[in-house]
């Protein structure tokens, strides 16, 4: 290379561009030591990377600016028959006579490999939990050491805990509280309001009733409830449920009433359910008892 | 200067010299570097897609560090004060820990779920402009296949990486998609069972959610997209129309140095967006939704937007309940079991459908445009607007805060709208199609007046004329998409060369492998 030739400079705008971008990961690197906090961090990094995308644009675009537009020939399509033959023939060819009926049999034993390979996922639900129709049409109610209705912490309820017009989350007793199938409503109403279907005139304890907080159309829990109207309201697909009438939907998705827990009270005063909700909790699936 | 820089030189050239002694590759290496790259945006697509699954690859490998996947109740001490000292599962006190105590962990994590967005939505576009520009058709169909397999699967992923935290929003999420599963025809009880392990919320959820998020689905994601881009580079990409551009050609940049320094500035900018999302725009803050307690749920409770069209049906399906056969068919089995089935299984099959429905059976190098199916594009456009009402009905209750219309109101309306909607836009876009073939305009905005207007008879006869001799006269000029391209198997005549190649002029100069074409380049 002659000394005497001018030689062109770099195209300024490129330059700063990488220049700026490796000062700001050097000060990522500073805030980082000094702990600036999130947005410091992300504006450096990602702005450093902003520039160098900046960059690597513009010098696209130069390069871009002087080189032409060029054709390839595509070069791809069915081959030639006779190649293609040949190739078929290859693949076909039988040493050892009847091979149809040996990749037969191979392809049972693969089957067979399939098939026993399913059983293992059986333990993603071990046996010893119980059938699951039976699992999702009964709740801990149905067992008598569950009956109690308690707070989340496990302390017992009294009717009188609640106001007219408050509501409370309550759980089975002796049971996980993060099992969702226990969550109850428990909502105080006057007495003289309530219109619960018939048989279920005596499953409210002074104006207090019991529904299932989840909802029957996609088990999200109904955590709304409006006072003066006295319904409730699913968060996730906004099924409405009137609370005085044995929360039947009356708006939205929701295909049943949310189930209703028979309540009553122990010796003590304490609330217990009579028995499990009048029908199964949460979403419906294909075994649903009709 | 000069100097310095020929010892470089001098490096790069004996380090490439040693390695192609061993390797031989300097013949591929050069046909690697002269592959050609169509110009236009739409293009890009794809390759946004890709890069922002190399954010998450990256920024999920630091996640998983600092990530603990457990149910486990343990004790959270940290700088989040109103969670310190609460016993909490791993997966949410972790996740806390990454978001407040993990120097620069709450930007990796936002960049990381920002970066899941981009994905889908890359892909989603890119989706589209496959098929308004009829890409899907022959010889790329097991790539519209593996593309739409691999939207499945970021879906799946990126619903499984949400649920992953452990907190009230996203455990709400994972029991509706518990009932989704209940609600598979038969099987669903069992289904839902075996996942979750028992009732809901089960025990091992987030354990179970773990393996597949951070390694079965991204290794398949590796697979697949290993898979979608050797089809591509074998098949060589589509092109838009244009002078010179043919089936059996494909015009544009060089990989080297044109496009791949382009492309780098795309990847850069793509990790530019999700790092500074991550460090600016707050997401999913799951320290505000709190831990998942099943008895509890946020108000809004409102899905992310890839899957919330599946919310918006569940949403307006209206309750039908009924017995059959001794099973009952659950409500929730037609909006979010049967409508997402339909919808892929319509994806996957789509290239046989549109082949049915247009009866085109030919290869196809050069992109349609969307005037050129009016059926396919207007099949295209109700179909978006029939999802896109399905997501403005999972945020219902931003139209009541913002209209102070009642519930009742809003849902009848989302309801009317997402019955006849469709209908009114797949028709305008029909007449626009329509419209836009007969006139030549080079978009719907420049359609003049009278050219909106139906042309019957006589007049539609002297226009299609009249541009028939305009074709005649400029030559062989491929017109939209419309080149003839007769496949080797029906001429009869066999070449390896992708059949026969029209003669425009440029023939004499095809010996080499690419030649330089003409001046300045067109700018798409």
């Amino acid at each position: 290379m002659s000394p005497v030739q001018k030689k062109e400079s770099a195209p300024k705008s490129v330059v700063v561009c990488f220049g700026i971008g490796a000062l700001l990961f050097a000060g990522f690197a500073v805030a980082y030591a000094l702990d600036l906090g999130t947005p410091v961090l992300g504006a450096t990094i990602g702005g450093g990377l902003a520039f160098i995308a900046l960059g690597l644009a513009i010098w696209s675009q130069l390069i871009d600016d002087k080189e032409p537009e060029y054709v390839e020939e595509r070069n791809v399509g069915p081959s030639p028959e006779e190649e293609f033959d040949t190739f078929h023939e290859a693949l076909v060819t039988e040493p050892v006579p009847r091979a149809r009926v040996l990749w037969g049999m191979f392809g049972l034993s693969m089957t067979a490999l399939g098939g026993a390979a399913l059983f293992p996922l059986r333990s993603f639900y071990p046996s010893e939990g119980g059938n699951p129709d039976d699992l999702l049409t009964h709740t801990a109610f149905a067992h008598p050491r569950h009956r109690h209705l308690v707070t989340e912490e496990g302390v017992l309820i009294k009717p009188d805990d609640l106001e007219i017009g408050e509501v409370l989350t309550a759980f089975p007793s002796n049971y996980d509280t993060r099992v969702a199938e226990g969550a109850t409503l428990l909502i105080r109403v006057d007495p003289s309001d309530l219109q619960l279907p018939a048989g279920r005139e005596t499953w409210a304890v002074d104006g207090v009733v019991a529904y299932s907080k989840l909802c029957t159309h996609a088990g999200c829990p109904v955590g709304l409830y409006a006072q003066e109207s006295n319904q409730l309201l699913c968060p996730c697909h906004h099924s409405i449920f009137d609370v005085l009438r044995g929360a039947p939907c009356i708006e939205g998705p929701a295909p049943h009433p949310l189930p209703q827990l028979p309540l009553g009270t122990d010796p003590d005063g304490y609330l217990v359910a009579r028995g499990d909700f009048s029908g199964p909790v949460g979403a419906s699936w294909w075994g649903y008892p009709a | 200067m000069s100097m310095l820089h020929r010892p470089g030189k001098q490096l790069l050239r004996t380090s490439l010299r040693k390695a192609d002694d061993r390797l031989g590759f300097a013949s591929v290496g050069k046909t690697a570097l002269s592959k050609i790259f169509p110009d236009h945006w739409s293009f890009m697509l794809g390759e946004i897609a890709l890069y922002s699954f190399l954010v998450l690859v990256v920024t999920g490998v630091y996640l998983t560090v600092f990530f603990e996947p457990s149910s486990a109740l343990r004790v959270y001490h940290g700088h989040y004060a109103p969670l310190n000292g609460q016993e909490v599962s791993g997966a949410f006190a972790s996740t806390v820990e990454i978001s407040w105590d993990v120097r620069g962990g709450l930007v990796i994590r936002q960049a990381h779920h920002w970066a899941a967005h981009v994905f889908i939505g890359a892909i989603v576009l890119h989706l589209c402009r496959i098929y308004f520009t009829g890409m899907f058709r022959k010889p790329r169909e097991m790539n519209w296949v593996i593309g739409v397999t691999m939207l499945v699967l970021a879906i799946l992923n990126a619903f499984a990486g949400y649920s992953l935290p452990d907190d009230l929003l996203s455990g709400t999420g994972l029991h509706i998609f518990y009932t989704i599963e209940e609600a598979v025809p038969w099987l669903g009880d069992w289904l839902a069972f075996l996942t979750f392990g028992g009732p809901f919320p089960g025990r091992y959820i987030i354990e179970r959610l773990y393996p597949l998020h951070i390694f079965v689905v991204p290794a398949l994601l590796a697979l697949l997209i290993t898979l979608h881009m050797g089809i591509l580079i074998r098949q060589k990409h589509s092109h838009f129309a244009g002078p010179g551009r043919r089936d059996a050609n494909v015009v544009g940049s060089r990989m080297w140095p044109s496009y791949a320094l382009r492309s780098m500035a795309l990847l850069f900018a793509v990790a530019a967006v999700c790092v500074l999302a991550g460090g600016l725009a707050q997401i999913n803050p799951v320290w505000v939704w709190g831990d998942f307690k099943s008895s509890t749920i946020t108000s809004p409770s409102v899905a992310d937007w890839y899957i919330a069209w599946i919310e918006g049906a569940l949403r307006l399906w209206p309750p039908t309940e009924f017995h059959v056969l001794g099973f009952d068919v659950p409500t929730q089995f037609w909006p979010a079991v049967l409508l997402p089935g339909l919808t892929f299984g319509l994806l996957w099959l789509w290239p046989w459908v549109d082949r049915r429905i247009t009866g085109d059976r030919g290869t196809h190098h050069i992109t349609g445009r969307p005037r050129e199916a009016p059926v396919r594009t207007a099949i295209g456009v109700a179909a978006l607007t029939f999802y896109g009402l399905l997501l403005l009905a999972s945020g219902e209750e931003l139209l009541v805060e913002w209209s102070r219309w009642p519930i009742g109101t809003i849902r009848a309306i989302l309801r009317t709208a997402v019955l006849s909607l469709p209908w009114v836009t797949g028709a305008i876009a029909y007449w626009l199609a329509r419209s836009l073939q007969r006139s030549k305009a080079e978009g719907a905005l420049r359609l003049s007046a009278a050219q909106l207007r139906p042309r019957h008879g006589e007049q539609q006869q002297e226009l299609e004329e009249h541009e028939e001799k305009e074709i005649r006269k400029t030559g062989p000029v491929p017109a939209a998409g419309l080149t003839p391209y007769e496949p080797a198997e029906h001429s009869g005549s066999v070449s390896g060369n992708g059949g026969p190649v029209e003669s425009d002029g440029d023939r004499s100069l095809s010996e080499e492998t690419f030649w330089l074409k003409r001046g300045p380049k067109e700018r798409r």
